[in-house]
């Protein structure tokens, strides 16, 4: 029963990240832009999230402070970023694909020279520690007490609660019809007076501010609290992507199918721990390549019938038919 | 009025596009180096952009690998294919030239060859992946070239390290390639100019040709600009899509051999492989490579040597204090500007026709009223 603690514990703010990134996407592809862009948006989230609690770190700030105000910066900087996608995207109706790319190979490179300069490094190392050991009075509550609110970081539960906020924006406002018509048949949209690029940059700016803060929690939950610009955030944007391929476009789908990359990939790095899986003694580079495999035979079962946005990835013209 | 003048062309107007976007791309370069450093700003500049003259063998050297990628890139995406996953066909096929060059005892003369064949095929197996599952389950191509990528990486560092004769754990690094797996020199002096370029060449102007003189290059072509259309006139598009992931694949592997097999004059650059799980850059400079020729095999040469040159620059502009790194920023700003520069062009290139026909009205203007 511990190992399954243990696991569920170290599950949860591995699969935030996920969750927050793949979000991002959502609104951005429902909006009809590819952002392929996320892994750059989350390094650049978490690089100056970092860099911000590098400087507050010696201060009188409380921790989970620090983690408030550093989230709220790693916020501004994606959606600063994201404002380059839809830049080229939508206004230059540049090839969405492409400038994501770049956008994905400026930031190891920037990061890594700006750290060169400035701190000698590869990146920015922090020695807040966020982790809390257990919440107060809640810990106490038998199983979910264990499972929830032990050994965990904040950024659980302001990830739940986002998914809550982004759940009704999408379903229950004006905004979120306007932002999903837009990404279905975005002529229509703009017949009955919805601005096409305003929806469109509202859409890639909402997923640069999730991506941003998802890029934060990356560093927080699983890098406790460094950026590095050589690993950078290890595929978690492409693998954000496959997660909200996988959950359909909707959200508390893409929440399940991030909580199923983050549980693989938490027994992918604690074999050891695991006593039955320890003993059949496989290496362990076959587990680190699991979550890859496992999006490659999800995809394969569930792309024949897509459920993908039909106007994504095409630049609104409004001259075309 | 329908004028065909080479300013008009397609080709040209591809042509000035990359221009316009190197030339932002340094512009920003630029900046970045005042920022960091003022006082040498100008001489590392001037380093960054004629550096490469001096070391025009290196030049050649380094640019065989992203010349291959480029094509890798470049070819697939004549069909609308973003092949992303040049830099996991790059890793797979570097991996079976290494395997090749240690467990296969063959005789000199045809060593090198083989080991280059082998390259080409881990690349191809590696492209033909991200192709069957576009074709035959329509899975999105960017996706799957990404996951394999990282499968990729793994898989090879972990083939690498669980192998007592190409490893050498002590050392973190395989150990080096028996001489007769190494690439011929091409025998100038001081230089690491090997055969490789020149294979490199033949290729791209093969893939030329293919895409220009033949039935299945123009399908290619067709399928790209317009997959419903071709379909309906025909076309096996699940076959074309296959086909040309594997030829791509095979051009990012070959790059891989050719970067792994290559003499060096530099002790310790080549004939060895650390496996430090980090996917291979020289991949994704291919993109680099493949947007700024246009995806034409012929313009992917020229940028192929393009990029290797300011990357000799940008190292050589270490001497004033730079970081090597401000050329992988200048590249990404570089595929940045490229994605809307042919836009930008246009709207650059209508603002001086503008400018000019002003000027023409003005001259007719003046001699109308005359006669009047």
């Amino acid at each position: 029963m511990d190992t399954f603690y243990y696991l569920i514990q170290n599950t949860l703010p591995v699969a935030i990240p996920l969750l927050l990134v793949a979000l991002g996407g959502m609104f951005s592809e429902r909006s009809g832009v590819i952002n392929i862009a996320l892994e750059g948006i989350m390094l650049f989230g978490a690089f100056f999230g970092c860099l911000f609690v590098y400087f507050v770190q010696s201060s009188s700030l409380d921790a989970q402070g620090i983690l408030l105000l550093g989230m709220l910066v790693a916020a501004a900087a994606g959606f600063l970023y994201s404002l380059l996608l839809s830049l080229a995207a939508v206004t230059m109706k540049a090839d969405q694909t492409i400038t994501g790319t770049a956008l994905n190979m400026l930031i190891p490179a920037a990061i890594l020279l700006f750290s060169k300069m400035f701190f000698n490094s590869d990146g920015i190392t922090t020695n807040k520690n966020f982790y809390i050991k257990e919440v107060p009075s809640l810990s106490e509550i038998p199983v979910l007490g264990d499972l929830f609110f032990k050994n965990t970081y904040i950024t659980v539960y302001i990830g739940i609660l986002l998914l809550v906020i982004s759940a009704i924006l999408f379903y229950k406002t004006k905004f979120g019809l306007r932002l999903r018509a837009c990404g279905e048949h975005p002529h229509a949209a703009d017949s009955v007076g919805i601005n096409v690029y305003f929806m469109r940059y509202a859409g890639v700016s909402l997923s640069g501010i999730l991506g941003g803060i998802g890029g934060f929690f990356y560093a927080v939950g699983v890098m406790n609290g460094n950026t590095n610009g050589h690993t950078g955030v290890a595929g978690f944007g492409f693998l954000a992507l496959a997660v909200m391929i996988f959950g359909q476009w909707k959200p508390f789908k893409i929440f399940l199918a991030a909580l199923f990359f983050a549980f693989l990939r938490t027994v992918a790095y604690s074999i050891a721990l695991i006593p039955f899986l320890d003993a059949l003694n496989i290496n362990q580079t076959y587990y680190k390549m699991l979550p890859y495999v496992a999006t490659m035979v999800v995809l394969a079962f569930t792309s024949k019938k897509s459920r993908a946005p039909k106007a994504e990835g095409i630049p609104y013209d409004k001259g075309l038919r | 009025m329908q004028d065909n003048t080479v300013s008009t062309s397609k080709a040209f107007s591809a042509f000035t596009a990359a221009l316009l976007a190197i030339l932002l791309g340094l512009v920003f370069g630029y900046i970045i180096m005042t920022i960091s450093s003022p006082a040498n700003s100008f001489l590392g500049f001037q380093m960054l952009l004629i550096g490469g003259f001096k070391r025009i063998g290196g030049v050649f050297y380094f640019a065989t690998p992203i010349l291959m990628t480029g094509l890798a890139v470049g070819f697939a995406f004549k069909m609308g294919l973003f092949n992303i996953g040049a830099s996991g066909q790059y890793t797979m096929g570097m991996f079976f030239a290494l395997y090749v060059g240690f467990m296969w005892k063959l005789p000199d003369s045809v060593h090198w060859f083989v080991c280059v064949l082998a390259g080409m095929v881990g690349g191809m197996l590696w492209g033909l992946i991200p192709g069957i599952f576009k074709a035959l389950l329509n899975v999105n191509e960017v996706i799957t070239s990404i996951m394999f990528n990282y499968i990729g990486m793994y898989l090879v560092d972990m083939l690498i390290q669980g192998n007592a004769t190409m490893y050498i754990s002590s050392k973190t690094r395989t150990a080096y390639l028996p001489a007769s797996a190494q690439l011929p020199t091409l025998g100038i002096a001081n230089s690491n100019v090997n055969i490789s370029i020149i294979i490199g060449i033949v290729l791209a102007l093969l893939l030329f040709i293919v895409l220009n003189k033949t039935t299945f290059g123009y399908e290619l072509k067709a399928t790209g600009l317009n997959k419903y259309a071709s379909a309906y006139a025909g076309m096996n598009d699940k076959r074309n899509i296959i086909l040309t992931m594997i030829i791509a694949g095979a051009m990012a592997g070959l790059g891989g051999a050719f970067a792994i097999l290559a003499p060096s004059t530099i002790a310790g650059s080549s004939m060895t492989y650390e496996p430090i799980s980090v996917i291979a850059a020289n991949g994704f400079n291919g993109i680099a490579v493949a947007l700024l020729g246009n995806s034409n095999p012929i313009g992917i040469i020229f940028s192929a040597l393009f990029i290797s040159h300011i990357q000799r620059g940008g190292t050589l502009a270490s001497l004033y204090g730079y970081k090597p790194e401000i050329i992988d920023v200048v590249i990404a700003v570089i595929i940045y500007f490229s994605a809307f520069a042919m836009l930008m062009n246009a709207t650059v290139g209508n603002l001086f026709k503008k400018l000019y026909s002003k000027k023409q009205s003005e001259k007719i203007l003046p001699a109308d009223q005359k006669e009047a």
